[in-house]
C-alpha cells in the first residue's frame, strides 16, 4: 500500500512537471510575446528594457531552468499585467474561493443525486422514476454557465433572496459566505448530479436484484432497512468509483461558473490571465489547477481502497 | 481519468455480431428502434430542424444577423419573435446563425479527433511495443484532466479565435477515441478471425483496416455521437468566457455572455440562446442513447466524454 502511494505520488509529480513544461514551451512557441503586444508599438526601447529585466532576452533553455528553479522554490513570478502583483499572492487568495465552491457543489450534487437515484431505483418505472430520468437528461444537457445565469435571474434579480455575484470569506461570517456560494455551487453541481443520479439508479437496481437482498426480505426485514442498510452500502461502490471524475468535473465546472458569478477563484484568475495575455498568471494558475486535479484524483483512489477493502494494489 | 469506467471496453466485442445481421433485418431494427424509442425520434426531429435552420439560415431568418436597429432590447413580439439585443439586432436571427457555428464546431472537431484518435488507438493496440508506449503515455497525461480544462489550457497557449478553438477542442477529445479504439483492438486482435486472416497472408494494414476497424466501430460511433454534444458545450463555454470566436460573430455562448449586462431588463437574451444549446445537446444525447441501445454498447464504455 505504501509502495503504491509512493509510486502514484511520483507519477502525479511527473504529470504536473510534464504539463508545466509543455505549457512553458508552447506559450513561447506561439508567435508574439506579451511585452511586444503591450509596448512594442508604443516604445520599442522600453519593451527591450522590460524584456531584459524579465529575462525574456535569454535563450529559451536558460529561461526554462530559471522558471523551473523558481517554481520549485514556490515562486511563480509576478503578474505582468497592471500592477505587478506576485502570482503567489493572487493564487493564495483564489484557492479558498475555488475550494469552498467546489466542496459545496460536491455536497449539493451528491446529496441530491443519491436521494434521486435511490428513489428512482426503488420506485422503478413509476411516473416519478420517469420524471427523474427526464430531469437527469435535461441536467446533463444544460450548460453550467447558463444554469448559473438562470439562477441569478430567478433567485437574485427577481426574488432577491440571494446575492447575484461576488464572494465573502468565511471570516466575515458563515451566512455571508454561504449565501454567496449557494447559487454558483448549484450551477456547478446540478448538471453533474444528473450523471451521478443515473449511476446510483443503475447500481441500486443491480444490487436490489441480488440474492442477499432477497434473503433480507425473506427473513421479514423492514423494506426501509433493506434499502438503507443492506442495498445502499454496496450500491455506493460504483458511485464512489466515479468520485475522482466527479471532483475533477466539478473543478472544471467551477472554472466557468466562477466567471458567471464574478468569484475571483482559480478559474477566473486563469481566464482573466488568458484574456490579458498575462503569461506568468496563466502559467501559475494552470500549474495550481493541475496540482489540485491530479492530487484529488490520487486522494480519491487511496480513499477507495479504504472504503472497499476488497481492492488491493 | 475514467479508467475504472471504461475498462470494460472489450465487453462489447461479443456484441458486434450485428455486423453479420443481413441488411434487411438491420434496417428493420433501426426503424423499429426509432419507432419504439420516442426519445430518439424526438431527438432526431429536433436535430434535423436545427441542421435545417443552420443550412438555410439566410432564407429562414427575417433579418440580417448583424443588422442593427433602433429597437434596442425589445421584448419578444411579432416583428421580433425572440426580442432584440442591446444593439437592436434580432435575437431569433442571431440564434439561427449561431446554430451554424455550434454545429460546425461540434461536428468538425469530433470528426477530426475521431480520425486522429482512431489512428492512434489502432497503431498503439495493434503494434504494441514502443509505439504503444509513446501513445499511451500521451493519453495518460490527457486522461488526468477533464476535456474542457484541456481545451482551456490549449486556448491559453494558442490564443483565442475560431480556428484555435477547433484545434483545442479536437485535441482535448482525442484521448477518448484513442483509448476506446486501443481497448477494442486489444480484444479483437486475439480473436480467431484475425488469426485466420493472418494465416492466409493478409497484410497488417489490411487486417487493421478491413477486419479490426469495422469490428470496433460500435463503441466508437456511440462515443462520437456523445462527444458532439460535449464539443458543442465546450465551444459554447469557451465563447461564453471570451476565449472563442471574435466578438461580433453570432454564437450562442457569446450572446449569453453579452446578456449578462442586461439581466434585469432583458430576460429573453439570457433564456433563448441557452435553450438552443440545451435542446441541441439534449437531442444529440437522446440519439446517442438510442444508438447505444441499437448497437448494444455498454453504458459508460465510451470514455469520459466531458
Amino acid at each position: 500500500m505504501t509502495r503504491y502511494i509512493i509510486q502514484r505520488t511520483i507519477y502525479a509529480l511527473i504529470v504536473i512537471w510534464a504539463v508545466g513544461t509543455l505549457v512553458f514551451f508552447m506559450l513561447r512557441a506561439v508567435p508574439g510575446d506579451p511585452i511586444g503586444a503591450m509596448l512594442a508599438d508604443v516604445d520599442p526601447a522600453a519593451a527591450d528594457a522590460l524584456r531584459a529585466r524579465l529575462g525574456l532576452d535569454q535563450p529559451l533553455y536558460v529561461q526554462y531552468f530559471y522558471w523551473l528553479g523558481n517554481t520549485l522554490r514556490g515562486d511563480l513570478g509576478n503578474s505582468i499585467y497592471g500592477s505587478n502583483v506576485p502570482v503567489n499572492q493572487i493564487i493564495v487568495e483564489a484557492i479558498p474561493r475555488t475550494l469552498s465552491l467546489s466542496l459545496l457543489a460536491l455536497v449539493i450534487s451528491f446529496t441530491l443525486a443519491l436521494v434521486a437515484g435511490i428513489t428512482s431505483a426503488v420506485k422503478k418505472y413509476s411516473a416519478l422514476d420517469h420524471s427523474l430520468t427526464f430531469a437527469a437528461f435535461i441536467g446533463i444537457s444544460m450548460p453550467d454557465f447558463w444554469l448559473g445565469i438562470l439562477l441569478i435571474i430567478i433567485f437574485a434579480v427577481n426574488l432577491n433572496w440571494l446575492p447575484a455575484i461576488g464572494y465573502k470569506p468565511l471570516s466575515e461570517g458563515f451566512w455571508p459566505w454561504l449565501s454567496h456560494l449557494i447559487l454558483p455551487a448549484m450551477a456547478a453541481g446540478l448538471p453533474f448530479s444528473a450523471v451521478i443520479t443515473r449511476i446510483t439508479r443503475s447500481s441500486m437496481l443491480e444490487v436490489l436484484q441480488s440474492d442477499y437482498i432477497k434473503v433480507a426480505r425473506a427473513k421479514g426485514l423492514n423494506e426501509r432497512i433493506v434499502v438503507a442498510r443492506h442495498a445502499f452500502r454496496n450500491a455506493l461502490i460504483p458511485v464512489v468509483t466515479v468520485m475522482g471524475i466527479a471532483l475533477a468535473l466539478l473543478i472544471s465546472g467551477t472554472v466557468v461558473v466562477e466567471n458567471v458569478f464574478a468569484i475571483k477563484g482559480l478559474g477566473r484568475v486563469l481566464i482573466q490571465g488568458i484574456l490579458n495575455r498575462d503569461y506568468p498568471v496563466v502559467q501559475g494558475s494552470i500549474l495550481v489547477v493541475s496540482v489540485i486535479l491530479v492530487f484529488t484524483n490520487l486522494a480519491v483512489d487511496i480513499l477507495y481502497t479504504i472504503i472497499d477493502p476488497r481492492i488491493r494494489y | 481519468m475514467a479508467q475504472s469506467l471504461s475498462q470494460e471496453s472489450g465487453a462489447a466485442a461479443e456484441s458486434l455480431s450485428s455486423a453479420e445481421v443481413p441488411t434487411t433485418r438491420r434496417q428493420h431494427r433501426w426503424t423499429y428502434f426509432l419507432w419504439r424509442d420516442k426519445k430518439a425520434l424526438a431527438g432526431l426531429l429536433m436535430l434535423s430542424l436545427m441542421v435545417f435552420g443552420a443550412i438555410f439560415a439566410p432564407w429562414i431568418t427575417p433579418y440580417d444577423p448583424n443588422a442593427q436597429d433602433y429597437e434596442f432590447l425589445e421584448a419578444p413580439s411579432i416583428a421580433h419573435p425572440l426580442g432584440t439585443d442591446d444593439l437592436g439586432r434580432d435575437l431569433f436571427t442571431r440564434i439561427i446563425y449561431g446554430a451554424r457555428i455550434s454545429l460546425f464546431v461540434g461536428v468538425v472537431t469530433v470528426v477530426l479527433s475521431l480520425i486522429a484518435g482512431v489512428i492512434m488507438g489502432l497503431l498503439a493496440g495493434f503494434y504494441g511495443g514502443w509505439i504503444d508506449n509513446v501513445i499511451m503515455r500521451y493519453i495518460d497525461l490527457q486522461w488526468a484532466f477533464p476535456n474542457f480544462i484541456i481545451a482551456v489550457y490549449l486556448v491559453a497557449v494558442f490564443g483565442t479565435g475560431l480556428s484555435n478553438v477547433i484545434v483545442a477542442v479536437t485535441l482535448a477529445f482525442l484521448d477518448d477515441f484513442a483509448r476506446v479504439t486501443r481497448g477494442m483492438v486489444l480484444t479483437i486482435r486475439e480473436q480467431e478471425f484475425v488469426l485466420a486472416a493472418r494465416s492466409i497472408g493478409v497484410s497488417n494494414n489490411r487486417i487493421l483496416l478491413r477486419h479490426i476497424l469495422p469490428s470496433s466501430a460500435a463503441p466508437i460511433i456511440v462515443l462520437a455521437t456523445i462527444s458532439v454534444s460535449y464539443a458543442i458545450l465546450a465551444e459554447a463555454g469557451l465563447s461564453f468566457l471570451g476565449l472563442g470566436v471574435k466578438p461580433s460573430t453570432p454564437t450562442w455562448g457569446l450572446i449569453l455572455s453579452d446578456a449578462r449586462s442586461f439581466f434585469s431588463r432583458a430576460w429573453w437574451l439570457a433564456v433563448f440562446p441557452g435553450l438552443a444549446i440545451m435542446l441541441t445537446v439534449l437531442s444529440i444525447n437522446f440519439l446517442g442513447d438510442a444508438l447505444r441501445d441499437i448497437l448494444d454498447v455498454r453504458e459508460y464504455q465510451g470514455g469520459e466524454g466531458f
